[in-house]
């Protein structure tokens, strides 16, 4: 049961994790949530995102874009890098390659390229 | 389209692509008189006439990545399979109001899907608007305000992952009637 008293708590835990986290987090993940995206399965995918950044640290936020023009790949997801400004576009994303994308390269710098758009373009 | 909140969450993403501030999303089942009323309502910049009497021309949209808007196209679909009505009218600078009337019981209904999830992704993609969700099932009433969470919590951004998460079950319950 989810209750207003829970936001309370929930308000207070926030309040500590503020203090502790560095305010410039390295990574921004962007899922794409235009028709396109919502039709091809990106409400799972930001999801499981959102559920994966309530459980665990990761240094990362995720936003949301509309539609990237890439309509055949959706659902996509971008990450960006706000340290050297580079980005990667994974496509055909699930909520399994969701987590595993956060996994390795948000948390170990390890990009996935076989889910990237490069390797379905080749 | 498989559930109705997909297509609920279609006409926000506009209202909070408009620039708007307020957002009120209000979903009635009257099963009495056989009704699913859906009403969206924001203060956002608004359509002019033209565009406004084109927009559920699916070759309409003010994007720039593709030339296709779907969202109201697909709504307007819905309501023509339902037997239902769509009416939507809007002034600039001033807001738009979509209204969607549907026979509650007609076959070709889909279920109402996840709203909590819904507005969970409306707060997640602005978290500066302010949201409205007034969900009405016969006697059954639940009322949930972005503004009262917000003054719940103070100087915590209501974007927070377990923020997001706690309002996607707390709607969920209250559309239920498990909330106190």
């Amino acid at each position: 049961m989810k209750s207003l008293e829970d936001l309370k708590k929930m308000r207070e835990k926030a309040l500590k994790k503020v203090e502790m986290r560095d305010v410039n987090k390295k990574y921004r993940v962007v899922v794409g949530m235009a028709t396109c995206g919502i039709a091809a399965g990106a409400r799972p995918v930001l999801n499981k995102l959102i559920e994966e950044l309530g459980n665990n640290d990761y240094p990362c936020i995720v936003t949301q874009t509309g539609c990237i023009g890439l309509c055949a790949y959706e659902p996509i997801v971008e990450v960006f890098n706000q340290e050297d400004q580079t980005k990667t576009t994974y496509v055909h994303v699930t909520p399994e390659k969701a987590v595993s994308i956060l996994q390795n390269h948000i948390l170990k710098d390890r990009i996935l390229t076989e889910f990237t758009i490069d390797s379905y373009q080749k | 389209m498989q559930d109705i909140a997909m297509y609920i969450i279609e006409i926000l993403m506009n209202s909070i692509y408009a620039n708007s501030n307020n957002i009120i999303c209000h979903i009635e089942i009257k099963t009495s008189i056989n009704q699913l009323l859906i009403i969206i309502e924001d203060d956002g910049k608004g359509m002019n006439d033209e565009l406004l009497a084109n927009v559920t021309n699916p070759f309409t949209t003010t994007r720039k990545t593709r030339k296709i808007g779907l969202g109201v196209a697909f709504l307007q679909h819905l309501c023509d399979q339902c037997n239902g009505d769509l009416t939507i009218k809007s002034k600039e600078n001033i807001g738009t109001i979509t209204v969607v009337k549907l026979p509650y019981d007609h076959w070709d209904i889909p279920p109402l899907g996840n709203i909590g999830q819904m507005m969970m992704f409306c707060i997640q993609a602005n978290a500066d608007i302010d949201f409205i969700l007034q969900y009405i099932k016969d006697e059954h009433t639940f009322f949930f305000d972005t503004k009262l969470i917000k003054q719940e919590l103070g100087e915590v951004n209501i974007d927070e992952p377990d923020i997001l998460l706690w309002i996607k079950e707390y709607i969920n319950q209250g559309i239920k009637g498990e909330n106190l």
